[in-house]
């Protein structure tokens, strides 16, 4: 005598996104924070010491926030024209802007007025940057040249001029040469939609590049990674990694926006890129493999990215001016996530005695385990065929799960009382089913076992047919979609059957494997299983 | 059983027990089932085949206890004769030929009345026979038996046929009849099925083709007569049972549900559901505590004691052999693989495949196991479940179950639902151990065959490895039949019709293709360990063909109407089957040389499809040439009538019946713990006390005479009689405990001798006596065993420490 065996509810596979590590990383942050500026936001900078304050550049102003904060905790508003480039010292103190009008501010992070202003290029200045010692300054600007400036003298110690086209960023590195310590190397790279597309390595101590690399595109963006082995840049819809070390050899080009990357970022443990385009996508890739492993969708294009230290929170800008906070989540409000079953008070009343372990000499007496059934499974347990449809034809059940909805059809199918079940229904309960069938019926899923049932509810109730409005009314909808539906499979079985003869002529002429190929193509798709097919 | 040289073929179980109602030994003790030509008589606590009861030439048709010796049985069977059995010790007693074959015997368990009846079917008369000059003859009587009952006391007799029942009074030699319109206002068929009669009561109880019971009443009067009717099956009432006291009755039919009526309270009832299968017989213990159930799928259930035999019925997968328990594979129960023991002819356990309730109604399509496979090391088990309905297409399901050490049984993988669009035709696991890759083949009508490979899913996230398709083969669109795997792994043999295509299932190229027309392959087995380099393939066109693979050449080939063709996996050599004129030869080859190692003629009548080599536990070490096929694995296989037979050789015979012996006396005990601890201890000291049997001749019976022993053992050793006092309180109290006439016979049997030879006659042996190894000794009682158990007397020293020791 054997117990009940609960109707087998198929789980199909789960199509779309599979969940990984990344995924639940780069899923956990809360709900996005917008914050409207006044114009397009061009550059995102975080302060490198502890509240990390970050300086959001946009239109003629550049403001403060606090790692908290939707309110901007100092803004600079002193600029003339709009305002590029708002960058921190390393020690937090100091920030350097640089303007349409060509003219260098530095600013006390506490001040409000400029305390230096650096006058000397002839255009805008779109690039600024401390050098690593602190002591001087780094601009890059529209005049094709790049400047070094000592901070306490506002004075001009050195000039690039190699470019040929607007520089539209730089990067410094931080310590390659530590015997000279005055100087770093800097790389810079100018750009004018299309004409000089290079990047050129400078070396502090000598007035010329030591390195020209070819991006073949504007370049929007520049990146080094923290072991300055490696160089980042992003220009065009590529995103291109160069091995310095291998004097500036390619290393991999990733093409995954489909517009123009305007701004690239590195995880704080350095082992995710993420890009940012204005496509309105943000990728996230793994730098050992260089595969996209994340996605984050934005509304507007955008401009500017920066992750917080320890990936706290990620802030974009955009060109419409909106600036978006993600922070991340606690670990609690994590966890609440992922336990969501919330327990009942009864819980308390049921758990008691459950953690008394059985000691050394007790004598268990162990519980039968009592068998939980769904209920429609205590329905078809009990033979009442029309009862366990209904219990599963239930609104949740119907719209949430429509699979057990589908193995109920299914098991009273096989039980030969399927006809039982559906019939003698009135008005309410027939809408009922056409309205599951309409929803369900082209799911190529669930087709096989609802076709069965849709002919079966045609023939018990063909007799009634023009009774009820509301019924007629469906019957017409669910023919409707089913003749779009044999349309649909037809337009299918034709392109497959253009795909078969490409893939015939393409492939060399294997006889046995070719005509195995194109035939269970054919058959897979026209039934829509797809789940197995690794050919 | 045909003799030959030194192997021969031996029934190794299997066959029907369900086709009559089994009968309970009056102590509820033995359970006797008509199976085939032989009865089986099984324990009730064992649930272990005692002995079979051998010597009917037909099939036994009917099995019951004698009313007036509770410890003999009769059974008839189509071959005419009705015979007298001592059931305890498998002794035939006597036998009658009837002249006609006997479809049934009833009988009316009524003191000094004794009654038989047979009926016989080509003459559609019935004769009663009575042993004190009562006779009648009803004639039309139904040839089943469960529609013949015996009223209270054997006062009446019930018969039941189509819409009459007709009630026959033996003391006014009157018979009445009753009959019902064919269909009620519903359409329902008013059609009887079986009859029962209440102990006590004049009532009969009635069942019928749409499942009502019909309990009657006052059926003395031809007008006056009264039934009630009973409605809860929804198809054919099979079996009607009352309790012996009569205060239950239990009905059972398709819906495989047994259900207790309480009798005059009708509306009460009990259910007990799922019994996995349509009953067809009920029995009740004549102590009401056992029921014993039989159902369509050749197995019994005694509830309260569970348990299941196993089942042999329609077989429509290959025989197997699980690599790992080294039992038998079968799909004997719907929807469940069973594993059976070769070994100790018992059902191990089920493996439910198909996963859901099973719908007891005729007529229901339902999913059946129909292939399934094993790899080489036992690891995975594939199996494949269909249903085909009418006018809808076939559901086909492919499943993986991986085995899981820690809760020691199969788990389910993969599911593949639909895999191929038409029938599964053939599937086989890549046999290689070293390879890395799991890989299944399945061949389908569809006129494709499928790779499917284990593979380790790309995201780490995911639960383990899971099966996929790797690869989709055809050749010329025709429909492949089978397929088999090189020893190695490294070659794939797909027979399509008669050609044979050999792939390379690493790169999935086409190496070759051999073929030998006409006919189309039947069978396909590549060689193993020395002749790996051969295929065999037997056609449709009787021809058995040899390939050698590294030369693509036909090796050689012979003319034979081959059915079955399989490779022993441990050794080199082959079985071919070959129907020839009503009976089947066996041929044993190595592929490497066209000459038979061993050939069997007819080794049964009818074909053999059905065929497995079972590797052994131990090897043997024959070393005649004819035999030596037998020493890695055996050779079973299924005959028409679903017997399994298998092959042994002379050695090992006997080996089994020494063995045996020792079985015999254990299976009749309860396997307790305390049988386990003290088994061992016990065949020791046998073998130590060989001399001294009459000893282990009282030791067996311990636990009866425990009012005896339990005195001896608790009254402390100082305040005990002197032995000699104490031995023959012993023995007595021993005798006293069977029949208490007996032994005041056995008290005065010195002065009459004359007494002591009708006991003898009447031939009552106590059960606990019998049961024992020496019974013969001990239960007839001669002067010269008296004089023995005097010597006893002597003796007891030893005896009494024995006592203790255990």
């Amino acid at each position: 005598m054997a117990s009940y065996k609960p109707t087998k509810i198929t789980v199909y596979p789960k199509l779309g996104e599979k969940v990984t590590q990344d995924t639940v990383y780069w899923k956990n942050y809360k709900a996005p924070i917008q914050i409207k500026e006044f114009g397009a936001v061009t550059n995102i900078n975080f302060s490198p010491v502890a509240p990390h304050n970050f300086a959001v550049t946009a239109f003629t102003r550049i403001h403060i926030y606090g790692p908290f904060s939707h309110e901007p905790v100092k803004s600079f508003t002193r600029f003339k024209d709009t305002a590029y480039c708002g960058r921190f010292r390393s020690d937090g103190q100091l920030l350097v802007a640089g303007c349409e009008d060509s003219v260098v501010r530095l600013f006390d992070v506490n001040g409000k007025v400029a305390l230096r202003m650096y006058k000397g290029h002839t255009k805008a200045v779109h690039v600024t940057d401390f050098t690593s010692d602190s002591y001087q300054i780094l601009t890059g600007s529209d005049d094709y040249s790049c400047r070094l400036w000592d901070i306490p003298n506002a004075t001009e110690l050195n000039a690039y001029q190699e470019h040929t086209d607007y520089i539209r960023c730089g990067h410094l590195f931080s310590s390659e040469c530590n015997r000279t310590s005055t100087f770093s190397q800097f790389v810079s790279k100018k750009e004018h939609r299309s004409y000089d597309h290079t990047l050129k390595v400078f070396d502090g101590r000598v007035d010329k590049s030591v390195m020209t690399l070819d991006h073949g595109q504007p370049v929007e963006s520049l990146l080094l990674y923290p072991s300055e082995g490696l160089l980042v840049s992003a220009g065009g819809r590529f995103v291109k990694v160069w091995d310095l070390l291998k004097k500036g050899q390619p290393l991999v080009s990733l093409k995954n926006h489909h517009k123009t990357v305007t701004c690239l970022c590195l995880s704080s443990n350095g082992e995710r890129l993420l890009s940012g385009s204005l496509d309105r996508h943000v990728k996230v890739y793994n730098t050992t493999s260089y595969k996209v492993v994340h996605n984050f969708d934005y509304a507007a294009s955008i401009l500017s990215l920066a992750l917080a230290p320890n990936d706290e929170s990620i802030v974009v800008g955009m060109t419409n001016g909106i600036l978006n906070l993600k922070h991340r989540k606690n670990a609690e409000e994590s966890k609440e996530i992922s336990g969501q079953q919330r327990r009942r008070p009864s819980y308390r009343v049921f758990v008691k005695g459950k953690n008394y372990f059985p000691k050394q000499d007790d004598y268990l007496v162990s519980k039968p385990v009592k068998q939980h059934l769904a209920k429609y499974d205590k329905q078809l347990k009990k033979f009442n065929v029309s009862k366990a449809l209904d219990t599963a034809l239930e609104a949740w059940t119907r719209l949430k799960k429509p699979e057990i909805t589908v193995a109920v059809i299914k098991e009273l199918d096989r039980r030969g009382t399927l006809k039982n079940a559906l019939a003698g229904r009135d008005e309410q309960g027939l809408s009922r089913l056409l309205y599951f069938l309409i929803g369900n019926l082209f799911d190529p899923r669930f087709a096989p076992v609802l076709v069965t049932a849709a002919e079966m509810i045609l023939d018990i109730y063909q007799s009634v047919i023009g009774q009820s409005s509301v019924v007629d009314r469906q019957l017409l909808r669910l023919q409707e979609m089913l003749e779009r539906e044999i349309d649909y499979q037809q337009e299918l079985l034709e392109v497959l059957g253009m795909l078969d003869t490409v893939f015939a002529s393409s492939l060399p002429r294997k006889e046995v494997p070719c005509s195995a190929i194109s035939k269970s193509n054919g058959l897979t798709q026209g039934e829509g299983r797809l789940q197995l097919q690794a050919t | 059983m045909v003799e030959h040289g030194d192997i021969r073929v031996v029934h190794r179980g299997g066959s029907k027990i369900n086709s009559r109602e089994p009968v309970i030994s009056s102590d509820s003790r033995l359970l006797l089932c008509a199976s085939g030509e032989c009865v089986k008589v099984f324990s009730t606590s064992t649930e272990e085949c005692i002995h079979d009861l051998r010597g009917h030439t037909g099939l036994v048709t009917g099995v019951l206890l004698r009313p007036s010796n509770h410890l003999q049985a009769y059974s008839c069977s189509a071959d005419g004769t009705v015979r007298l059995w001592d059931f305890t010790d498998g002794i035939l007693i006597k036998w009658r030929s009837v002249g006609k074959a006997c479809v049934c015997v009833c009988t009316c368990v009524c003191a000094e009345l004794f009654q038989l009846v047979a009926v016989h079917l080509p003459q559609s008369g019935d004769r009663l026979v009575e042993a004190r000059e009562l006779s009648a003859v009803l004639s039309d009587v139904s040839s089943n038996p469960a529609a013949i009952a015996f009223g209270r006391g054997g006062e009446y007799i019930v018969s039941a046929k189509g819409l009459q029942l007709e009630v026959y009074f033996f003391k006014k030699q009157k018979s009445y009849r009753f009959s019902l319109k064919e269909n009620n206002k519903k359409g329902r068929k008013n059609t009887f099925t079986c009859v029962a009669s209440h102990p006590q009561d004049d009532c009969i109880a009635t069942g019928h083709e749409d499942g009502k019971i019909r309990l009657w009443r006052n059926f003395s009067h031809k007008k006056e007569y009264t039934y009630s009717t009973l409605h809860w099956h929804h198809s054919v009432v099979s079996s009607l049972c009352f309790t012996p006291e009569g205060t239950n009755l239990l009905s059972g039919g398709v819906e495989s549900v047994l259900v207790q009526w309480r009798y005059n309270q009708e509306s009460q009832k009990d259910f007990l559901p799922r019994l996995g299968a349509a009953i067809t017989h009920i029995v009740v213990s004549p102590d009401g505590a056992l029921f014993c159930t039989s159902h369509s799928d050749n197995s019994k259930e005694l509830l309260s004691a569970l348990r299941i035999q196993v089942t042999l019925k329609s077989l429509s997968t290959d025989l197997m052999v699980d690599p790992r328990s080294k039992a038998m594979v079968l799909n004997g129960k719907p929807g469940h693989l069973q594993f059976y023991s070769l070994q100790r002819d018992k059902l191990l356990f089920n493996l439910d495949i198909v996963q859901q309730e099973y719908i007891h109604q005729s007529g229901l399509q339902q999913f059946e196991v129909v292939k399934a496979a094993f790899t080489a090391s036992g690891n995975w088990l594939a199996s494949v479940e269909e249903r085909k309905q009418k006018d809808a297409e076939l559901e086909l399901n492919l499943k993986l179950w991986m085995f899981d050490e820690q809760s020691q049984s199969f788990v389910l993988n993969t599911t593949i639902s639909a895999p191929h669009e038409a029938r599964i035709t053939a599937m086989c696991f890549c046999q290689s151990t070293d390879s890395q890759t799991t890989m299944l083949v399945s061949t389908s009508k569809d006129g494709h065959f499928k790779a499917w490979q284990l593979a380790t899913p790309a995201h780490t996230e995911d639960d383990g490895p899971s099966w996929s398709c790797d690869f989709v083969g055809a050749y010329h669109s025709l429909v492949p039949e089978c397929c088999t795997f090189s020893a190695d792994g490294s070659l794939l043999a797909v027979s399509f019709q008669e050609v044979v295509t050999v792939w390379s299932p690493s790169s999935w190229e086409l190496l070759t293709t051999l073929s030998q027309p006409p006919g189309a392959i039947r069978d396909l087995c590549f060689g193993k360990l020395s002749c790996s380099k051969y295929l065999v393939g037997t056609t449709a066109n009787n021809l058995l063909c040899c390939w050698n693979l590294l030369t693509c050449a036909l090796e050689w080939s012979t003319s034979m109407n081959t059915s079955l063709l399989l490779a022993d996996p441990l050794s080199e050599n082959m079985a071919a089957f070959c129907p020839q004129a009503g009976f089947t030869d066996l041929f044993v080859f190595k592929p490497n040389e066209p000459r038979p190692l061993y050939s069997h003629k007819a080794v049964c009548s009818g074909n053999v499809t059905r065929a497995v080599f079972a590797p052994r536990e131990e090897m043997l070490d024959s070393c005649e040439e004819s035999s030596q096929w037998l020493n890695h694995s055996q050779l079973y296989f299924l005959t028409q009538c679903m017997d399994l037979m298998t092959f042994t050789t002379k050695a090992e015979e006997a080996r089994q019946m020494a063995a045996s012996k020792q079985l015999v006396i254990d299976d009749s005990i309860a396997m307790t713990p305390f049988h386990l601890l003290l088994g061992k201890h016990r065949g020791q000291q046998q073998q130590q006390e060989s001399g001294q049997d009459s000893l282990s001749a009282e030791r067996t019976p311990l636990p009866q005479g425990s009012a005896a022993i339990k005195e001896l053992l608790q009254t402390p050793a100082h305040i005990l009689p002197s032995t000699s006092f104490l031995c023959s309180m012993f023995v007595q109290s021993l005798l006293i405990s069977v029949t208490d006439s007996r032994s005041e016979e056995m008290e005065s049997e010195k002065e009459e001798d004359s007494e002591e030879e009708e006991i003898e006659s009447r031939a009552v042996r106590p059960p606990e006596m019998a049961r024992c190894g020496q019974a013969t000794e001990t239960a007839t009682l001669t002067k010269a065993q008296v004089k023995e158990l005097r010597r006893v007397k002597k003796l007891d020293h030893g005896w009494l420490s024995s006592v203790l020791d255990l």
